[in-house]
């Protein structure tokens, strides 16, 4: 079926609360208000206020509720209204989420979700635009994914669920309304971008995305463009640009920030001999540096020019929508820097 | 230190959530309800068996003894990092444990030698955390402050103050989803009622109809900073009533006292399944942790001279010699059979093997390893 990627998310979750009865949804507005984005949109009249729990404005006491939820062997996926409200629950997430089951001797674990749009959406400025997925993934204990399609959004959601340590799952606020097929019934169709490597176990009624697999969304020969989540589109944007110019670009979506699939973003690079990371965070210390260092570490002797690196302006998120566009990796942005690494 | 004084008993009766609109607007027109209850006698009006008298008062040696000998864990370089002895506030620990049923839920903070043994923790395996060995509680990765037991029910052990109360609201939390009628025990310091993260957790607790007792043991100080210095309304329980929530203050120097206080709250909440909130009062008779070495930077001998008089052991030997549950020589012997135990316990821990190098990438995640290296 062809849904988008905000409909994707909530078929998972549906499917996942039916499935087990210890799922439950946990946040700001999710049930009476049918959620921000309306991603829970009539979950709470298809299950009640036991499931679809609405709460008041407190995102570390929701955090820390639906953790002591879980280790009673609940499993609450908890929205965070924007992931730039996480910053809250910071003290929640870092110091007890991803701590306890290190900290007991593997004794209790937390399986719990956290879910919700990161990245800049329109305008929203310096204080709803925050990509954390980057923050996340530097923390051991966290696994961090950002799906770009709906059919990965959709899988990866489920694995999330169903995983037994936190996950935080980043949506992209530009991505909702994208459409894409997803697996349903026996047919598995092609999406608006290819579903992926062929990693996904497909099955009538339980297509899942397994964490630590990034997807090669477009083969190539010349370059390798690495990304994420949004980001994973401009690369084919730019892609199917550097391709009318005769230059054959590789698309590694990497999908799952961690655990990362390194061997395949290696094996791309080794192949292609060249490599440009784009990510959404800002540039100075985001997520794509760890990338690019890793090439570098793991792929020195197959490279043929200096990794190249695009990231968000390292400024706040302005609002006029000129300057917010100046800050958001684009199309155009990486073609330059491919270019470059091009030579 | 007025509203410092220990054993003041006051009780606020909070009407039940179906009657929160009128009660809200009482509050506002300034009615002050509040009782001053007299200071209770120490008595044994439970009426508990001399053989229970005698179990609360080993229970508290055993903790007594035990911290002794953390802190000389400590001292030796056997231990490391932060650790904080239980001395002084173990009637709160033994009297409300003692009320606690199989399968209650009970989380805390730092301070939690104390709680980990009356549960039946070993005390060697407790020992053997604080000293950071492979079969400590924790397998060396927690220590002092990081104490757990599922086969307890005891979650922690946690060391940002004031950061697990929210996990105890969501322990309670389970607990209504699931139709249970456990109550989720969730104990925190004076300084953790400060932090915001509480008040986030009373409003859920109550608006939810959660059944868990928020347990403030306050002790009077936070690390250096005196209960004055620190809380706006001294009687910290009050803050209790703008979240519609049951609240009291009660003794925690007597284990009796503590004893009848929980067994009464504890079944208020287990029917009522209402979150509550109970303020103990006790006396920190050490620093704040190890290495608090000054502590006339806060407080002066004179008071702490004055606390040890309501030393809750003290107390409760006095009782039971004037009721003749026990007579000199039997104390002794209580003392002395605990320190030959926690002696054992210590030199078997110390003698127990560190954690193997690989342990370190173990439990990260539940079911992958994380990257290995520098
Ligand atoms: C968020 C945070 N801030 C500061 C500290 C340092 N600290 C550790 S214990 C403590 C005092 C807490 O006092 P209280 O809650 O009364 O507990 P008590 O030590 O008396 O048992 C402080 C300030 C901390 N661990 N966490
Ligand atoms: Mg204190």
């Amino acid at each position: 079926m062809t849904i988008t990627y905000r409909d994707a998310i909530r078929q998972a979750l549906i499917e996942e609360m039916d499935r087990d009865e210890n799922v439950f949804l946990i946040g700001e507005d999710i049930g009476r208000y049918q959620g921000t984005f309306r991603v829970t949109q009539n979950l709470y009249e298809k299950y009640g206020a036991r499931r679809v729990v609405d709460t008041p404005i407190t995102e570390p006491g929701i955090v820390g509720v639906a953790m002591g939820a879980a280790l009673r062997g609940l499993r609450p996926v908890v929205e965070m209204m924007t992931m730039s409200f996480s910053i809250l629950a910071m003290d929640q997430i870092i110091n007890h989420v991803a701590k306890m089951h290190y900290m007991s001797g593997g004794q209790f674990h937390v399986p719990m979700v956290i879910r919700g749009p990161g990245g800049a959406a329109h305008q929203l400025s310096a204080q709803h635009s925050h990509s954390m997925e980057g923050w996340f993934a530097h923390v051991p204990g966290l696994k961090v994914v950002a799906p770009s399609t709906p059919a990965d959004a959709y899988g990866l959601l489920k694995t999330a669920i169903r995983d037994d340590s936190p996950v935080i799952f980043t949506e992209n606020p530009s991505l909702y309304a994208v459409k894409g097929e997803v697996p349903s019934g026996v047919d598995y169709a092609d999406a608006t971008l290819p579903p992926g490597s062929g990693d996904e176990s497909a099955s009538s009624d339980d297509f899942t995305v397994p964490f630590g697999k990034a997807a090669i969304r477009k083969e190539g020969t010349d370059i390798s463009l690495i990304g994420y989540s949004r980001m994973a589109h401009v690369c084919m944007d730019a892609a199917e640009e550097l391709e009318n110019e005769g230059v054959s670009a590789e698309v590694v979506d990497v999908r799952s920030l961690s655990p990362l699939d390194s061997s395949t973003i290696f094996a791309s690079v080794k192949k292609t001999n060249r490599a440009v990371v784009i990510y959404e965070d800002w540039r100075f210390g985001g997520f794509g540096a760890e990338i690019a260092a890793k090439i570098q570490e793991n792929c020195f002797d197959f490279l043929d020019a200096p990794v190249g690196r695009v990231g968000g302006l390292n400024v706040p998120m302005p609002y006029a929508r000129n300057l917010e566009l100046l800050c958001i990796p684009s199309k155009d942005d990486l073609l330059a820097k491919a270019r470059e690494v091009l030579g | 230190m007025e509203a410092a004084q220990a054993g003041a008993v006051e009780r606020k009766q909070i009407t039940p959530s179906k009657e929160k609109k009128e009660h809200a607007l009482a509050t506002r027109s300034g009615s002050k309800r509040r009782q001053e209850a007299a200071r209770r006698k120490p008595g044994n009006s439970l009426m508990e068996p001399a053989e229970t008298l005698r179990d609360y008062h080993r229970l508290m040696v055993r903790i007594r003894v035990f911290e002794g000998l953390s802190m000389r864990a400590f001292r030796s370089g056997l231990a490391g990092g932060y650790l904080h002895v239980y001395n002084g506030m173990e009637g709160t620990a033994v009297g409300w444990l003692s009320c606690v049923r199989e399968g209650d839920p009970i989380i805390a903070a730092y301070r939690d030698h104390g709680y980990a043994l009356i549960l039946g923790m070993d005390p060697v395996d407790v020992m053997a955390e604080i000293m950071g060995r492979a079969r400590g509680v924790s397998r060396g990765k927690g220590g002092s402050m990081h104490l757990y037991s599922a086969e307890h029910s005891f979650y922690g052990g946690w060391a940002i103050v004031g950061g697990h109360t929210a996990m105890g609201v969501g322990l309670a939390f389970a607990t209504k989803y699931r139709g249970g009628d456990e109550v989720t025990h969730l104990f925190f310091g004076d300084g953790a009622a400060n932090a915001g993260v509480l008040y986030e957790s009373m409003n859920m607790a109550s608006l939810w109809d959660l059944p868990v007792v928020f347990i403030l043991e306050n002790n009077e100080i936070a690390m250096g900073t005196r209960l004055e210095y620190h809380a706006a309304d001294t009687h910290m329980h009050n803050r209790a009533e703008g979240f519609n929530i049951e609240h009291e203050r009660i003794d925690g120097m007597n284990v009796l006292h503590v004893r009848k206080d929980a067994l009464r709250i504890i079944d208020h909440v287990r029917k009522t399944q209402r979150p509550y909130f109970v303020e103990i009062m006790s006396f920190r008779f050490e620093g704040h942790g190890a290495a608090d070495h000054d502590r006339s930077l806060y407080r002066s001998k004179e008071e702490e001279k004055e606390a040890g008089k309501r030393d809750p052991i003290l107390l409760l030997e006095q009782y039971m010699l004037e009721t003749g549950v026990m007579i000199e020589g039997d104390i002794k012997v209580v003392w002395k059979d605990v320190e030959q135990e926690m002696e054992r316990a210590y030199k078997e821990a110390a003698d127990m093997p560190k954690p193997e190098p690989h342990e370190v990438y173990e439990n990260v995640y539940t079911d992958i390893l994380p990257e290995e290296g520098h």
